[in-house]
């Protein structure tokens, strides 16, 4: 199937086009939708990059980790115990996303030695034995209480613009902006060499191996990258929910953003996070008619890897594609 | 001193064995059919669960809920394998690890749904409760009970792969998949069976807990991370080495909890890290390739 010359710059136009609706949308929620929407959409925004994190590693690397809790987990407490200590909230949650990253690198420097099943059991493993930290470390994190009476405090800048950030609206403002902007980072990162790299990775690790790239080294930089953002996603968590659990450094949390992107479809940079609002979504929708929701969730999982292999997302595209062929 | 470790270690030696019986499912499986299934843990709190209701309906016998109910995890081990795993052998890694993902979903809820989110805590059979004196010790039955089960089953276990035809044909395909089914072997057949087989280990180590542990929807969740955290010191697809691996991760525990009760939860992990560093395809697993 030979595409028509200038489709693929035509597709990216209708992409970045898609992609400034959706931001701008993002942005007017506040002014259209009530307190319940406001939430609702940053735990979407909130889950997409989470999932984004997790799909650097996957969809590009093919490396599929179930242990980034344990760095959502680490960016959320760093950033609590930074509130609770009465730093602003810009530092504190930069910062937490930093000691995510370090975290990452810590456990990274196992991981990244291991590929496909082990690479999984590993960073599963390291994810628990966080969880292990901080439900016994009662003395920093509260245990099995956690955290509680987080401020969201100011924001942190010099002069003018060091407003409050107490209400949920401007929280709301300062999480979708942050939230964007790592988002333009992570697809900035995936069209760059670096991107490239991590998918030559995944086609063929011993012949990228043999082109000079440092495999391992690579996979590494991908891992501390992917626990950044994982871990700004959770310091994000922790001012909004104003208490951090150790739940959020439990595997079914780390399972979330694997559910969001195969459900959106890994292979699409954008499916992460429409798998993120479906997943969400789904949630929303079957928790208001059975407590039994995570059933009906893995029947729709069930048929989902069943029928769509590729995703949400890619099942529409190649159903795009079809059309588009046949017309042609 | 002396009588406190000895019995810290027949404790934790039959915690081992809940354990072994979940990972020796789960390598078995993974050795055969390269699948690494996630809802393990799921089967084995199906284990707990069906035996608990067998012994319900059965006005309390144990030794009839430790037969049937294994039987029936079994069952829906063959249900899920052939009725939905073997579609997704020729797909990547990670569409097979999320089908077994969403029936840890669904077993989790199922098991809410008929039996009710609170934990059930059925009493231990009359002849196996109490406890011996074994050389001024005093141990209790049932866990020595569980013990030798255990290592029956291991050495069944051992038997039938290494003795007789069929486990043969197991162990050829599990060494050259694509050599064996060119030699004849019917895979597909061959797949349900061992699926089944481990899935009835896990049940059968359901089973065996039900009466010592209380029983609870989250009972398999935790058990699946320890059970990944011992075939990966043991090596993937070594039953070997998900005996010593679990027996290890068994005594961490108990010891654990003795002498460093704040890290006992840690411990487990640190092993495994430990290992992986010196032989990171653990210790009796094959060099990745």
């Amino acid at each position: 199937m030979e595409a028509a010359p200038g489709s693929a710059a035509r597709r990216r136009g209708a992409g970045a086009a898609l992609a400034l609706i959706l931001a701008v949308a993002v942005l007017l929620v506040p002014v259209l939708g009530g307190a319940f929407l406001q939430y609702l959409v940053l735990n979407v925004l909130l889950l997409a990059l989470l999932a984004l994190s997790f799909n650097l590693l996957f969809g590009m690397a093919g490396l599929l980790s179930f242990g980034q809790g344990a760095f959502y987990a680490g960016g959320a407490y760093a950033a609590a115990l930074l509130l609770r200590a009465g730093l602003p909230l810009l530092p504190s949650v930069l910062l937490g996303a930093l000691f995510a990253a370090a975290l990452a690198a810590a456990i990274g420097a196992f991981c990244v030695r291991h590929t496909r099943i082990y690479f999984s059991m590993l960073t599963l493993a390291f994810g628990m034995l966080v969880y292990a930290v901080v439900w016994k470390w009662t003395d920093v994190t509260g245990g099995d209480d956690g955290l509680i009476g987080i401020p969201r405090g100011r924001l942190g800048l010099p002069g003018p613009m060091n407003v409050p950030v107490e209400t949920l609206q401007r929280y709301y403002f300062f999480t979708a902006a942050l939230v964007l902007a790592s988002m333009a980072v992570l697809h900035q990162l995936s069209a760059s060499p670096f991107g490239l790299t991590l998918r030559a990775i995944r086609e063929n690790a011993e012949r990228a191996e043999f082109s000079g790239v440092g495999v391992r080294r690579t996979i590494f930089i991908a891992f501390v990258i992917a626990g950044f953002f994982a871990g700004l996603s959770g310091a994000l968590l922790a001012p909004l929910e104003q208490t951090v659990s150790p739940g959020t450094a439990h595997w079914t949390k780390s399972a979330e953003p694997v559910m969001a992107t195969l459900i959106g479809g890994p292979l699409s940079w954008a499916g992460p996070i429409a798998g993120a609002a479906v997943y969400l979504g789904l949630k929303e929708l079957i928790v208001r008619y059975t407590e039994y929701w995570l059933l009906v969730f893995g029947l729709v999982l069930l048929g989902t890897v069943l029928a769509f292999r590729e995703g949400l997302v890619g099942a529409l595209a190649g159903w795009l594609a079809r059309r588009r062929a046949g017309r042609a | 001193m002396g009588h406190a470790l000895l019995f810290q270690g027949i404790v934790g030696l039959s915690e081992a064995m809940y354990l072994w019986l979940v990972a020796a499912g789960l390598s078995l499986i993974f050795g055969v059919l390269r699948v690494l299934n996630f809802a393990h843990g799921g089967l084995y709190m199906l284990g707990a669960y069906f035996a608990f209701a067998v012994s319900r309906a059965s006005g309390g016998s144990f030794w009839m809920a430790l037969l049937v109910g294994p039987l029936l995890v079994a069952a829906v081990g063959w249900v899920m394998e052939f009725g939905f795993l073997r579609r997704v052998y020729r797909a990547e890694v990670s569409v097979q690890l999320l089908l077994t993902f969403a029936f840890v979903l669904i077993f989790d809820d199922l098991v809410k749904l008929v039996f009710g989110p609170v934990y059930q805590s059925p009493p231990t059979p009359a002849a196996l409760s109490g406890a011996v004196s074994i050389g001024g010790s005093v141990l209790p039955v049932y866990h020595l009970f569980i013990l030798g089960v255990g290592v029956l089953v291991g050495l069944g276990l051992w038997v039938f792969l290494e003795r007789t035809r069929f486990g043969l044909v197991i162990r050829a395909t599990a060494a050259d998949r694509e050599m064996a089914c060119a030699l004849g072997v019917r895979s597909s057949r061959l797949f349900t069976w061992v699926f089944v087989l481990g899935a009835w280990l896990a049940g059968l180590g359901g089973a065996l807990s039900m009466p010592v542990r209380a029983i609870s929807p989250g009972m398999g969740e935790f058990i699946i991370i320890e059970a990944f955290v011992v075939v990966v010191l043991g090596g993937l697809g070594s039953l070997r080495g998900a005996f010593l691996g679990a027996v290890l991760i068994g005594l961490l525990h108990a010891y654990g909890i003795l002498f460093l009760p704040v890290f006992e939860l840690a411990l487990a992990y640190v092993a495994m890290a430990a290992v992986l560093v010196v032989r990171p395809w653990g210790l009796f697993g094959v060099r990745e390739t």
